[in-house]
């Protein structure tokens, strides 16, 4: 379970604040959308949730552990598929997928029967010994998420996982992760996809200029808006059309 | 254990995946190396294929200036062009066609005879002793001046090594012609009675250690030097790759890791280090087995080979723990790349690679203690041609492993500081 408390941040320079005060418990084997435009401070929270940025105040922890106190153990039991590729590109997938297995303190045949299972899976067992830097860009996606799952993290943070790929490959990593979730993995999920979201996600939460203007089950937010027929239609009654354009 | 042997498998990998920059690692240095110690050689070999061209205008048409004409000759360093107008020679030189110009005045010969004349018949009358020759004409001294005309081009070493080698000539030839007047005026000129060979000659003495003596030579002193500039580039590829890792994402994910920057900077070390240590090896093969071929002395290591890879151990270390800083500071590869690589040639200025620290100005010398580059320039030197032995090399190489401990804890600091959580 995540348990955010008033958690806030203000980068340095900056006029206001990227996520204020935002309370949100996120349950266990959930899976859970963070939907907003850009710059409402979606991947800010991820960031702060997988430890690459601090917050400037409030707490949160997973699973009951805290950063300060259990640093290593939460880096053991999270994993981040982040929104670049975060991939060698003149390693080979093997290559990737070993060293940041071994990262995790993976080793020998463990490691090896996990990067072949994953592979086969999501299709790439064909490109295993091929470089990154050939790759397609739903290719590269699906490298990208099985090097965040080797290790069978407890917590998925997943940021705009499918941005950028073709219906087939999105089709196969939606399956994908749901196949982990239904294996016992937490999920939280960003995304700019609002129909892939209302399928996929358990529960979500709309975030804008920092603060959580709602959150709950798709369906009842479908419902509790008028004149709405999907989570799209919601997003925009709630957020507003204006262009989210910043610098 | 395992995570550090994974993550040097990875920069392995990595640097082997470029063969590009392999090839440049590993190329370029030995390019540079062959070079200039080709160029330096040709600079001081007394017998050298290539003469400077060297205007000369002979005004005297007597002794002294055929002297120095013979003089110059006989250096074999030199072409000699002659010409007639001393506004000719200085146009050449100064429009860049010829280094330098030697202008010898009217009458030298005449004058410096009449010169001496006087002088040796001042020294006789002295001790009461009267010349049977007519006295000379004139008593009032006459300053005569041999004219240099240097391109303005023309470094100072090479200004210095012909004046000296022309004051030399001078001299000579005034020497001589005082123990002629004093013949003449004894009237002795047809029996040889003074022994006009010089009395103190030079002996160069290289001190050495063990009964073996080295004979400092061009490849002697570029080949560590340049061993150790090639080393320290480490820090350019090195930086750039750390940043790069920041850059494409990797890095990010590893920061989610439960792995230290400790560890991931350890992998980084040992492959750098070995890629050192490759390098220096190469650069030694080059100096004992190609420069004979290419009419370059051949280095001499004797049994200081395992010293010599201490040194270049540790010269490595320090080099690496500075790419390593420099990579966790800078953000872009167009800010380490550039700061790298001059910051390597502003090291090795400081550190005497191309000018002897003796010869900078105090201030220069003082920088010069604290630059890592001089550290192993000296401990080369210490090895390569003052055969030291572990003990006094000691310090230097401390100093080194003092510099990558610092620069390294001052890289994780910084790193752990930016990324607390």
């Amino acid at each position: 379970m995540i348990e955010i408390c008033q958690l806030s941040k203000k980068y340095k320079y900056a006029e206001d604040f990227s996520i204020s005060k935002l309370d949100l418990t996120i349950k266990d084997e959930e899976i859970f959308g963070l939907l907003g435009p850009n710059g409402a401070g979606k991947t800010t929270l991820i960031s702060i949730l997988s430890s690459l940025i601090k917050p400037t105040s409030g707490h949160f922890t997973i699973n009951g552990l805290t950063y300060k106190e259990h640093s290593k153990k939460i880096k053991q039991i999270i994993g981040i598929v982040p929104q670049e590729y975060a991939l060698y590109p003149t390693l080979t997938a093997s290559e990737n997928l070993f060293y940041f297995g071994s990262m995790y303190g993976l080793t020998g045949n463990v490691l090896k029967d996990k990067m072949n299972y994953h592979l086969e899976l999501l299709g790439l067992s064909r490109f295993a010994n091929k470089k990154v830097e050939n790759f397609s860009g739903g290719m590269k996606r699906r490298v990208n998420l099985i090097a965040s799952i080797l290790h069978s993290p407890k917590v998925l943070f997943l940021d705009e996982p499918t941005v950028g790929v073709d219906v087939q490959s999105k089709n196969v990593i939606i399956e994908y992760l749901q196949q982990l979730n239904k294996d016992g993995t937490t999920i939280v999920y960003t995304s700019h996809h609002l129909n892939e979201a209302e399928d996929f996600c358990h529960r979500v939460a709309i975030i804008d200029k920092g603060c959580i203007i709602t959150k709950g089950i798709p369906t009842d937010l479908i419902k509790q808006q008028k004149h709405t027929h999907n989570l799209e239609d919601v997003f925009l009654s709630i957020t507003g059309k204006a262009l989210r354009d910043h610098a | 254990m395992h995570k550090l042997v994974a993550s040097i498998y990875k920069e392995a990998l990595l640097l082997t995946r470029d063969i590009g920059g392999i090839a440049i690692l590993f190329i370029m240095p030995l390019v540079l190396v062959i070079t200039i110690t080709l160029i330096q050689d040709s600079t001081f070999k007394t017998v050298s294929a290539s003469k400077i061209p060297v205007v000369f205008v002979d005004k005297d048409n007597g002794e002294v200036s055929q002297y120095i004409f013979n003089g110059l000759l006989a250096s074999n360093s030199f072409e000699i062009i002659k010409k007639t107008s001393e506004e000719e020679a200085a146009t050449l030189v100064l429009k860049g066609d010829y280094q330098l110009a030697v202008v010898i005045p009217e009458d030298l010969s005449v004058d410096l005879q009449k010169e001496i004349s006087n002088n040796v018949e001042n020294v006789l009358s002295k001790f009461g002793l009267e010349s049977d020759t007519v006295k000379t004409e004139s008593k009032i001294k006459i300053e005569k001046e041999v004219k240099l005309y240097f391109d303005p081009a023309t470094q100072g070493t090479f200004k210095s090594a012909v004046i000296n080698g022309i004051e030399k000539m001078v001299s000579q030839i005034e020497t001589q012609s005082i123990y002629k007047a004093f013949q003449s005026q004894l009237g002795e000129e047809d029996t040889l009675i003074f022994d006009t060979k010089s009395f103190i000659t030079f002996k160069e003495i290289n001190p050495s250690n063990r009964n073996q003596e080295i004979k400092p030579n061009v490849s002697q002193h570029n080949v560590p030097a340049w061993a150790l500039f090639a080393i320290f580039f480490i820090i350019v590829p090195l930086s750039i790759n750390i940043v790069k890792e920041k850059n494409q994402g990797t890095f990010v994910r590893l920061q989610t890791q439960p792995v230290s920057y400790f560890t991931l900077l350890a992998g980084k070390t040992i492959v750098y280090l070995g890629v050192c240590l490759i390098q220096f090896t190469l650069m030694l093969l080059i100096g004992i087995y190609v420069f004979p071929y290419i009419g370059l002395p051949k280095i001499t290591i004797f049994e200081r080979l395992p010293l010599l890879y201490l040194v270049a151990v540790f010269a490595g270390l320090a080099a690496i723990g500075l790419g390593i800083l420099l990579g966790t500071l800078a953000k872009t590869q167009e800010q380490s790349a550039p700061f790298g690589a001059t910051f390597v040639v502003i090291l090795a200025a400081l550190g005497g690679v191309w000018v002897p620290v003796f010869a900078m100005p105090k201030g220069m010398q003082a920088l010069s203690n604290i630059s890592p580059m001089n550290w192993g320039l000296r401990a080369f030197y210490d090895v390569f041609l003052r055969k030291t032995s572990f003990f006094e090399v000691l310090p230097e190489i401390t100093m080194l492993f003092l510099f990558f401990v610092v620069t390294s804890a001052i890289a994780i600091f910084y790193y752990k500081k930016k990324n607390a959580i």
